[in-house]
């Protein structure tokens, strides 16, 4: 058994429990001090640092939101100066705003130590080929995945997304081990080397996966395993954690949250109450160790459960389950978070379509695909069908612009699109996982 | 010269292309006792323009508006051709002849002659042009 970091991962329980005390206490203290979000936010509460004397006294401590990091667009809820900024990341926000996170020095360190943990045990290590096809650039996936890899020193064929018949030139003449992608990409990718007349079962060196960024089931693990002839390791994180950023081990059986990096809570969404180890409930965490923008108890929107059970595999920190959905409206549409807000406020710009819309969502073939059916105004109708293709593609574009994804538009009769109450119901997800 | 009853009211109907569109523009236009002279459907992806003359324009706009359709007017004009070879050449040729762009047409064989239905950009200079080429065209008060 492999382990990159045997100190911590391997770390007695109660040890483990010792640590993250200390971090929690003086990361309140800190941002008590120098952060006047959290300073307001505490005092709403009535809560001091010195309220803070063991690590359960975190559930006296106020929750952030997504919106949190909206309203304080672009960087007023960094807690590191610009000058000790080395990166930025921006990710959609649910509205017309992306949300911007920052990153120091430490703050990459930890990200990369914590992908450098989840690699190793799975198995990968030095002498490893490790294709990164998830994008490279304002999204998280690639770069975090990459300094990760890089760091057990494997040998990292910077892919990005797209060009996927390039990719599996690549992936056979460069003898890659292990690929990081989405599932459905990865599904894709199958489908398009079969056409090529390549197996990668037999005929490349794949042996493993690390899939995320979008939900996938079991069943979709079995299928990729058996086609591909790959282990097929799920992986999670958000941006607001830092990127991608926490592994199955080689047990395939729950997400490793290290215990120095993130203390992990599950909520009942309605109450905002602690739940058991093993109920279900929102994923919470507080990032116990970021600089440049602490999350404390975030909210993160996705569904699992705690597993505190010890892993067979030694390693010491508690597990999250699989993921099995959203307490909001959010969807994940070929690896990128989709809000149907983002899509209203897109919409409200552009005058030829009315606000009410319909979101439909498909796989074809392993991708996603998404529509989204806009009612035409009256007064836009024109008798050119040029005019009215001009009037589609413009949506599709403002859409895509806004959205970071690939959409397609249908215009339709005014008055035609079910008008809703909840916001919820305006989509339509025919995906089967 | 007076151009105007020349030009003709069609009327545009937005449609999704879906099963039944077509059949309930038809219906409440019988409903309405208004009779299709001509009519097309121009498609696109995923919707499409019925196009119609029709012997009543303004009661059809008003039926089909107050159904939820988007409907609009549009000014297009009619040819009677020779209902023979090269008939559809003749009035082609005068409008390419003169730079007049064809936008879209139709056309319908009846019993007297061969009538195209054409929406060209320069409307004016297309009557005109197709008068003094010798060709007929239909006044409005034939359809409406």
């Amino acid at each position: 058994m492999q382990y990159w970091d045997p100190r911590i991962e391997e770390m007695p329980e109660e040890d483990l429990r010792k640590v993250q005390y200390k971090l929690l206490k003086s990361l309140v203290c800190r941002l008590y001090s120098f952060s006047p979000f959290y300073h307001d936010r505490m005092k709403e509460l009535n809560v001091h640092p010195d309220n803070i004397r063991e690590l359960s006294d975190i559930k006296k401590l106020p929750f952030m939101f997504k919106r949190d990091l909206r309203d304080s667009y672009p960087n007023r809820i960094f807690t590191a100066a610009q000058d000790e900024l080395v990166r930025y990341h921006v990710s959609s926000g649910t509205t017309g705003k992306p949300t911007v996170v920052g990153y120091t020095q430490k703050d990459l360190e930890i990200w990369t130590s914590s992908l450098a943990r989840g690699l190793t045990a799975i198995g990968l290590g030095r002498g490893d080929v490790i294709q990164v096809s998830y994008g490279y650039g304002l999204f998280t996936g690639g770069l975090g995945m990459h300094y990760g890899a890089e760091r057990i020193g494997a040998t990292v064929l910077p892919t990005s997304v797209g060009n996927t018949e390039r990719q599996i030139e690549l992936m056979q003449d460069l003898g890659v081990t292990a690929i990081a992608c989405t599932p459905s990409y990865l599904l894709h990718m199958g489908e398009i080397a079969e056409k090529m007349g390549v197996h990668i079962k037999k005929d490349t060196c794949l042996k493993a996966g690390i899939l995320g960024a979008e939900p996938w089931t079991e069943s979709m693990r079995a299928r990729i395993e058996n086609w591909l002839g790959i282990k097929a390791f799920d992986i999670y994180g958000t941006s607001e954690l830092s990127g991608p950023m926490f592994t199955e081990c080689a047990e395939q059986n729950g997400f490793h949250i290290w215990s120095d990096i993130a203390y992990v809570e599950v909520i009942d969404p309605k109450t905002g109450e602690q739940l058991e180890p093993g109920e279900k409930g929102e994923l919470t965490i507080t990032m116990l160790q970021k600089e440049a923008l602490p999350m404390i108890r975030y909210r993160i929107g996705d569904i699992s459960s705690v597993e505190e059970d010890i892993c067979p595999c030694g390693r010491t920190s508690p597990r999250i389950k699989r993921i099995q959905g959203r307490v909001d409206d959010m969807l994940i549409i070929r690896g990128i978070n989709v809000f149907p807000s983002q899509v209203e406020y897109t919409l409200m710009s552009i005058p030829e379509v009315g606000q009410h819309f319909q979101i439909i969502v498909e796989r074809s073939g392993a991708l996603d695909d998404m529509l989204v059916r806009v009612e035409l105004t009256k007064e836009s109708f024109s008798d050119k069908i040029t005019d009215l293709m001009h009037i589609r593609q413009n949506v599709e574009h403002r859409l895509r612009n806004a959205l970071n994804v690939a959409i397609n538009v249908e215009l339709v009769e005014p008055g035609s699109l079910p008008r809703f109450e909840g916001k919820s119901k305006k989509v339509i997800d025919k995906r089967v996982l | 010269m007076d151009t105007k009853k020349y030009v003709i009211k069609q009327i545009s109907i937005f449609s999704e292309n879906r099963p039944g569109r077509l059949a309930s523009v038809a219906h409440a236009l019988g409903e309405e006792k208004i009779n299709i002279l001509a009519f097309s459907i121009a498609e696109a992806n995923g919707f499409g323009v019925i196009r119609a003359l029709v012997d009543q324009p303004e009661k059809a706009y008003n039926k089909l508006s107050s159904l939820g359709f988007n409907v609009a007017f549009t000014d297009v004009i009619a040819v009677q051709m020779k209902d023979q070879p090269g008939g559809l050449f003749e009035i082609a040729k005068v409008l390419g002849d003169s730079g007049i762009n064809i936008e879209y047409s139709y056309a319908y064989s009846g019993k007297k002659a061969a009538v195209l239905i054409l929406r060209v950009d320069l409307i004016e200079d297309a009557i005109e042009k197709i008068l003094s080429s010798g060709a007929t065209l239909l006044e409005y008060s034939v359809f409406h």
